[in-house]
């Protein structure tokens, strides 16, 4: 199949035909659910009565847009976010179990968190910047703990499993050691929660994350790029170490970002790239595709947690679990026979 | 000679292990120069140093007298391309996209696709004969079909300079001779060729500028037909050997007397 060109004056691009029906799909599917995520609540709304609120007329205005979009919003834009951060680290381990949750940075950046918390006893502000501390902490110690002339993909990946499940340790030590009222509120979080997150919760998110997609959406040629191997990426042109601390700045900060506001949502960055770039067709792990299926997943996934034990809502992470828990065992099982 | 490519008092180490020290040579202009040596003499590390792949430990690699350490990376990536020993294939990428990367150097981020670049992914396409392998996926492809591709992906770079390092590794007789015909008709149409070649006879029959290296240094350098000799072989290979004519092309031919 030839692929799109699409070319005004000096501007180009060449798009495989059938990444851009998969995306056109994936966004479809994203503003199917947003609107489910508008209409579902304890009391039903009709497609109409959504709409009519985005008209600024109706009773249920408040409710449709103080209370759901909000977390209708957080959840897309995080679950984008998740599937960003998969795709550098699964770009820059060219494995597909190299991914933020798996080796670490979750876990790292909720230590930042927690810290942050119990010892600063922060606001929103100290809570982000713990987040990002703690993840880029995490991903400073996987890298040179792996670090043996030159970088292997698969040691990186088992050693990050490790340092994950040191980190998971500690984090439920502060929780154990911290006052009552920080323990149960944290304990909420530690699965990853979109329960009750308002506007002021993501002004600040909503504006990183749109600084950090640009950085990737620039970066993005030169790391696709650099996947043929050192040797091609720098005999074509790419400075290579420029490119890979601002591509793990992107991978931490989108994974802290998420981190600081629902606490560790695991298995979305993991899942994500993966399916993105099979239903993309694509070579490599395309970034487009594995934020719109990261946005699809996580909505799904927290429309489900809303709605398994209704009136009762879940946490979104408790839903990611299970599911892709289940999928990472397999993927473990396949990388592990292949080498 | 004319020469835009030079290596000035060149130093290269992996950290305190010294390869070649105080290199000084230049390559030829529109040649085909073969670098030919024993295992582990420092030839392919004095290639990836024209690249970028390492930066020396003193003196400098000059292109156009500009210090190629000093030259932006894409900048130099539209002057000297290069083949390596080995190489990643994303997976489940197809050849046309594969070739497409070569282009990365000429692209910009709103100029990601330009009318140059199809056209030169066309005809690297062709030139490397992996036309009709287009729309494969590389990974389905025989070890030979996959070389062309790599070598299609550097033609598509359009780069007047060609560094190849063992581009006829893992490839049976034929297409190994099919492959520096190649070159050597890249050569004829005005580009440099530089290869590391692992075969002397291949070598002699297909460069016009031979570089002999022995433990780092340059041991003779010249046109095969001048500078190869049994003493000199013997000296670089440390083989007792026997320099006759090539029944074929007439080029030196090394038959060992072992």
């Amino acid at each position: 199949m030839t692929p799109l060109v699409l070319r005004a004056g000096r501007v180009s691009a060449l798009v495989e035909r059938r990444t851009a029906v998969a995306s056109a799909a994936l966004v479809a599917a994203a503003l199917a659910l947003g609107l489910l995520g508008l209409c579902y609540g304890a009391e039903w709304a009709t497609p109409g009565e959504v709409l009519a609120a985005f008209a600024g007329r109706g009773d249920s205005s408040v409710v449709i847009l103080e209370w759901r979009l909000p977390r209708v919003t957080a959840a897309l834009l995080f679950g984008a976010a998740l599937g960003v951060a998969g795709a550098v680290f699964q770009n820059l381990t060219r494995n597909a179990l190299g991914s933020p949750d798996i080796i670490g940075l979750d876990a790292g950046a909720y230590t930042g968190a927690l810290l942050a918390t119990v010892l600063l006893s922060g606001g929103a502000g100290a809570l982000a910047a713990g987040s990002i501390a703690g993840g880029l902490l995490a991903a400073t110690a996987v890298y040179l703990l792996s670090w043996k002339s030159g970088i292997n993909g698969l040691r990186l990946i088992v050693i990050g499993i490790a340092v994950n499940a040191i980190l998971t340790a500690v984090n439920s030590w502060i929780v154990l050691r911290a006052e009552l009222e920080v323990a149960m509120a944290m304990a909420g979080w530690s699965a990853g929660s979109l329960n009750g997150v308002g506007w002021d919760d993501l002004g600040p998110g909503i504006a990183v994350l749109a600084l950090l997609f640009l950085l990737m959406a620039v970066l993005a040629p030169a790391t696709h790029q650099s996947v043929l191997g050192d040797e091609f990426a720098v005999s074509t042109g790419v400075g290579l170490n420029v490119l890979r601390p601002l591509v793990v700045l992107v991978g931490v900060g989108c994974t802290a970002t998420v981190t600081a506001v629902a606490g560790p949502i695991v298995f979305v960055a993991l899942a994500a790239p993966q399916i993105g770039r099979r239903l993309a067709g694509a070579a490599g792990v395309p970034f487009v595709p594995a934020a719109l299926t990261g946005a699809v997943l996580l909505l799904a996934a927290d429309l489900a947690a809303q709605m398994l034990l209704a009136p009762t809502s879940l946490p979104v992470g408790v839903m990611t679990t299970a599911v892709g828990g289940s999928y990472f065992i397999w993927l473990l099982f396949k990388e592990t026979k292949k080498s | 000679m004319k020469s835009r490519l030079s290596v000035r008092n060149l130093t290269l180490a992996y950290g305190e292990r010294v390869i070649s020290s105080g290199l000084t040579f230049d390559v030829p202009d529109g040649a085909f120069t073969a670098i030919v040596g024993a295992n582990a003499c420092g030839k392919s590390t004095l290639l990836r140093s024209f690249v970028r792949l390492l930066s020396p430990a003193e003196g400098a690699v000059l292109f156009d007298g500009e210090d190629v350490s000093r030259t932006r990376p894409k900048a130099l990536a539209r002057k000297i391309g290069f083949l390596p020993q080995s190489a990643d294939a994303p997976e489940n990428i197809l050849v046309r996209q594969l070739v497409a990367r070569g282009r990365y150097p000429h692209q910009g981020f709103l100029s990601a696709w330009s009318p140059e670049d199809e056209r030169a992914v066309t005809e690297a396409m062709a030139a490397a004969n992996v036309a009709d392998l287009a729309d494969r996926r590389v990974e389905d492809l025989s070890g030979g079909q996959r070389q062309r591709v790599w070598v299609a992906m550097v033609l598509a770079q359009e780069t007047p300079y060609l560094l190849l390092d063992e581009p006829t590794t893992y490839l049976d007789l034929a297409h190994q001779y099919q492959l520096l015909s190649l070159f050597a008709r890249l050569r004829d149409e005005g580009r440099t060729v530089i290869a590391v070649l692992h075969d002397i006879n291949q070598a002699c029959r297909y460069a016009d500028h031979l570089i002999a290296m022995k433990s780092g240094a340059v041991v003779a350098e010249g046109p095969p037909s001048e500078i190869v000799t049994a003493p000199l072989i013997e000296k670089v290979f440390d083989l007792p050997n026997l320099v006759v004519p090539d029944p074929h092309t007439g080029t030196p031919m090394i038959v060992p007397t072992v």
